[in-house]
């Protein structure tokens, strides 16, 4: 082979060699944000919760840093109505809140109000956050869309959802607190149902795509009803190929009703691709 | 004739000051311009302009031709980086060259900067041509986003496109004059020539450089993107100096690359023992310049994305531990394939002097710390594993393997890499010389002090911070490893250069490699092709849905960051494409040294 030959040969090789690398890796595709309108007369405390909880591991970016990975403290897995409780109370605190929901919505909009130690910008001996103001550009969170993550932080914990819903929605399922706010209705549909636990935010489903979790329109075909019943239950007891452990609430259990378990395993077990 | 590391490094030094004077004098004349500019502008209109917010672009403000705006963008925007980072490079690595054979009066280094600039002249054309067309589909393409640049930066572009002009006559002038100008005065003319050159283009390459700072991290623009400072403000974003400093030293090293694989070629088809010395001597100095240049490299990134997190930690997040983060196994893997194929070359390069005898038994270990910093750089920290496989493992983190896929661990391969790479270059380097001075003894005795504590120190500190301690100081342990490699190259470069002062020379045997060892000379730029254009493919992304970052929305049908394996098809395509026009301009660079031979009688004249 001429010198010429041999040394495209080698360097195509070579080339092929990283492409094959880099299609061997998982395949994400980053989404823009879609802008969601929210239909405020239909609106439920569930519905509410499960908007906030799609923003916060979506358009919201919480997930980016307030995780376990030790960057900001994991929200997921403390209970952020409490700790935002002691927070108030602290002599460092140096915010205008007087409430709970007050306190999330300042740490939002003004995250240098109240620096967790340990969190803080380097250098700023914990003065100064790192964090970007949600309700600014990049991330851009409408008011609304603020309030539906305070309602998901109030709700993944047990409490009362104490965040007022948008003016239109009907007030007897938020001011009634206990029970009703908490315990919700199951949902008639399995459409209705992924709407409700924000199933879309992460799964590719029902004609709307998402790369954070396993797309699920063959899950049927992957997996028996058993197994889906378990993903959904008890997510991280095996993780699909390519994804991380932790991501999926581990809370499905004791926020769906029986009846709506069933329906949605009954649902994604026919969906074979 | 072989100069010392440290006469190569003080020669160096004297150019590279006066760019940088240059650069400084460019940035006080666009302050002071600009300023007097504004001042003198109409205060209505100013105003008028100033307040106009960045545009918002709906889907349709895009033209739709059937096929993505984005691909056609990233190829041509690729092939003009490529073309562009050549030919930026290759001239300041000439103009050191020319300096060298002048002080050591070898004519070697003469010719073959001459045949280096006759790569650089032919690519400089082709860079202008993807340049225009780039600006071209750009503006057809992205017409509302080029609209608001050019509001933005405004007469910048002008001063860019005369600078550009300046640039090509000052180039053909060094190239073609370089015979005319080749001795005594003359000479020095011929430089302060290249030196201009340089300068020009160094200043054209942080002028393009802050059009990408700005759309990363604007400045001189209020929150909804209307002009409130001038054009110094906008230009110096807190980007644009690491972006800088991290491309001129990476073009200088792709350029060295890509001229190594000229020599390498031509080496392969040399037919004389002359064209092998020649040509083997021409591929070492080339891989003396890219790795030479490559070993700063990894930290003039980490200050970039020191810079890019300092910024915002959600943009260094997207890069680092989001969606990007699978990318950085496969930077591992270039970068693993850079420094295997550049310390090959150095090793192999060794057979042609006798006195290398003494460092060969280090290669192996060498080679073994390589590799196994290597594995432990490209290994994963969540495994690909199918259901199952997870079901046996216990989680998709394995209890032995997982510590090494986070960053401590990497840390602590890619600092022994460079280290052991500084070893392989240091042995080389001295490999034809025996030290006369009466120090050399104890001299030798602190140097291994020095890379033995290095060593301890990087693999301490990587440990103990990286894995018992929180995140804080995880971050912070890197700069202490950082700083033990500098150590130890800095020390090497002063210890080597004050001990093989007026050594003994020993016979080096030029044309002596063999010709696999010219396969190195091809993978480096091959690696380094693909390097960028990846490290491109980051940049970019990490804007996300962004024109320009929380100023701009991109509402194209592309305004969405595409995955690993598009991605690195891209990457591909347009590495071919590099590689498929060089391989053009080496056979037009010498096809102008082909004469054809006179017919003989009764052959069409």
């Amino acid at each position: 082979m001429s010198v010429l030959g041999r040394t495209i040969g080698f360097s195509v090789l070579l080339t092929l060699v990283f492409t094959l690398v880099a299609n061997l890796l998982p395949q994400v595709e980053g989404e823009a944000p879609e802008e969601k309108s929210i239909d405020l007369g239909s609106l439920t405390v569930d519905s509410f919760i499960a908007l906030g909880e799609s923003l916060f591991h979506g358009k919201g970016t919480c997930t980016l840093c307030h995780n376990d990975m030790g960057r900001a403290p994991d929200l997921l897995a403390l209970d952020v109505v409490q700790v935002a409780g002691k927070h108030l109370v602290d002599e460092r605190y140096q915010g205008k809140a007087t409430d709970v929901v007050e306190y999330l919505h300042e740490s939002m909009v003004e995250p240098g109000a109240y620096v967790v130690r340990g969190y803080g910008k380097k250098g700023s001996n914990d003065t100064e956050s790192p964090m970007p103001a949600v309700d600014k550009p990049p991330i851009q969170l409408s008011a609304v869309e603020m309030d539906a993550i305070i309602a998901f932080l109030q709700a993944k914990d047990g409490h009362e959802v104490t965040v007022p819903l948008p003016a239109e929605v009907p007030v007897p399922a938020v001011q009634a607190g206990g029970d009703t706010a908490t315990v919700p209705r199951s949902a008639a549909t399995p459409e209705a149902a992924f709407a409700k636990f924000g199933c879309q935010a992460c799964h590719t489903i029902l004609g709307t795509e998402s790369p954070v979790g396993p797309g699920l329109t063959d899950v049927g075909r992957r997996l028996t009803s058993e197994q889906i019943r378990e993903s959904i239950v008890d997510p991280d007891a095996v993780v699909a190929e390519g994804f991380s452990a932790g991501v999926m609430p581990k809370d499905f259990s004791e926020r769906m009703t029986v009846k709506e378990l069933e329906m949605m395993v009954q649902f994604l077990s026919e969906q074979k691709g | 004739m072989n100069l010392t590391f440290h006469q190569q490094m003080r020669r160096l030094s004297v150019p590279m000051l006066a760019l940088m004077l240059m650069m400084a004098a460019f940035a006080v004349w666009v302050d002071g311009a600009v300023a007097a500019d504004v001042q003198s502008a109409p205060e209505a209109t100013a105003e008028e302009s100033e307040l106009e917010p960045a545009p918002k672009l709906t889907r349709a403000d895009y033209p739709d031709i059937g096929i993505s705006s984005r691909s056609i963008v990233w190829v041509v925007a690729q092939m003009h980086l490529f073309f562009g980072a050549l030919v930026l490079a290759v001239p300041l690595f000439v103009l050191v060259i020319e300096l060298v054979g002048v002080k050591t009066g070898d004519p070697r280094y003469d010719s073959m900067g001459h045949e280096f600039m006759k790569i650089s002249l032919t690519a400089y054309s082709v860079t202008a041509l993807f340049g225009g067309t780039l600006a071209l589909a750009l503006f057809l393409l992205y017409p509302g986003f080029m609209a608001y640049l050019t509001r933005v930066f405004g007469a910048q572009l002008l001063v860019y496109a005369l600078l550009f002009f300046l640039e090509s006559l000052l180039l053909y002038i060094y190239y073609y004059g370089w015979h005319a100008m080749r001795y005594g005065n003359l000479k020095w003319v011929h430089m302060t020539l290249g030196l201009l050159l340089n300068g020009v283009g160094v200043t054209l390459m942080v002028m393009a450089n802050s059009w990408a700072t700005f759309m990363m991290a604007p400045s001189g623009v209020n929150e909804a993107g209307a002009v409130v400072g001038n054009i110094w403000e906008v230009m110096k974003g807190p980007l644009w100096n690491p972006i800088n400093l991290h491309r001129f030293i990476a073009n200088v090293a792709f350029g060295g690359a890509v001229v190594g694989a000229y020599a390498a070629y031509k080496f392969l088809a040399a037919r004389t023992p002359e064209e092998r010395a020649h040509y083997d001597w021409m591929g070492y100095t080339s891989n003396f310049i890219a790795i030479l240049a490559f070993l700063p490299l990894p930290f003039a990134g980490y200050w970039l994305m020191a810079e890019v997190y300092a910024y915002s930690q959600q943009m260094g997040i997207t890069a680092m531990g989001g969606i990007l983060a699978w990318l950085f196994i496969v930077q591992a893997v270039l970068i693993g394939t850079i420094l295997l194929a550049g310390n090959y070359y150095l090793w192999s390069g060794m057979s042609r002097t006798e006195g290398s005898r003494r460092y060969q038994w280090l290669i192996k270990y060498i080679a073994f710390v390589l590799v196994v910093c290597f594995l432990v750089w490209v290994t994963p920290h969540t495994l690909i594993l199918s259901a199952g496989e997870i079901a046996i493992l216990g989680g998709s983190h394995h209890h032995l393997l997982g510590p090494l896929g986070i960053m401590p661990a990497k840390n602590i391969a890619v600092n022994l890499m460079l280290v052991f790479t500084f070893l392989s270059f240091q042995l080389y380097r001295r490999s034809d010389k025996v030290a006369t001075v009466p120090w050399a003894a104890a001299g030798n005795a602190l140097l291994v002090a020095i890379y033995l504590v290095a060593v301890a120190n990087i693999i301490f500190a990587g440990v103990y911070y990286g894995y018992f301690t929180n995140t804080v100081y995880k971050v912070g342990s890197s700069v202490i490893q950082v700083v033990s490699t500098l150590v130890v190259i800095v020390a090497g470069v002063v210890i080597d250069g004050l001990m093989f002062k007026n050594a003994k020379v020993l016979p080096s045997h030029w044309g002596r490699v063999s010709n696999r060892a010219q396969y190195a000379l091809f993978a480096l730029p091959v690696a380094f092709t693909w390097l960028m254009a990846l490290m491109g493919y980051v940049r970019s992304s990490v804007r996300t849905h962004w024109h320009v970052y929380s100023v701009m929305k991109d509402n194209s049908p592309d305004n969405f960051i595409p995955t690993i394996g598009y991605a690195g098809n891209m990457v591909t395509l347009v590495t071919l494409m590099f590689l498929g026009f060089m391989l053009f301009i080496f056979w037009i660079a010498n096809l102008s040294g082909v004469d054809q031979a006179v017919p003989e009688r009764g052959e069409d004249r």
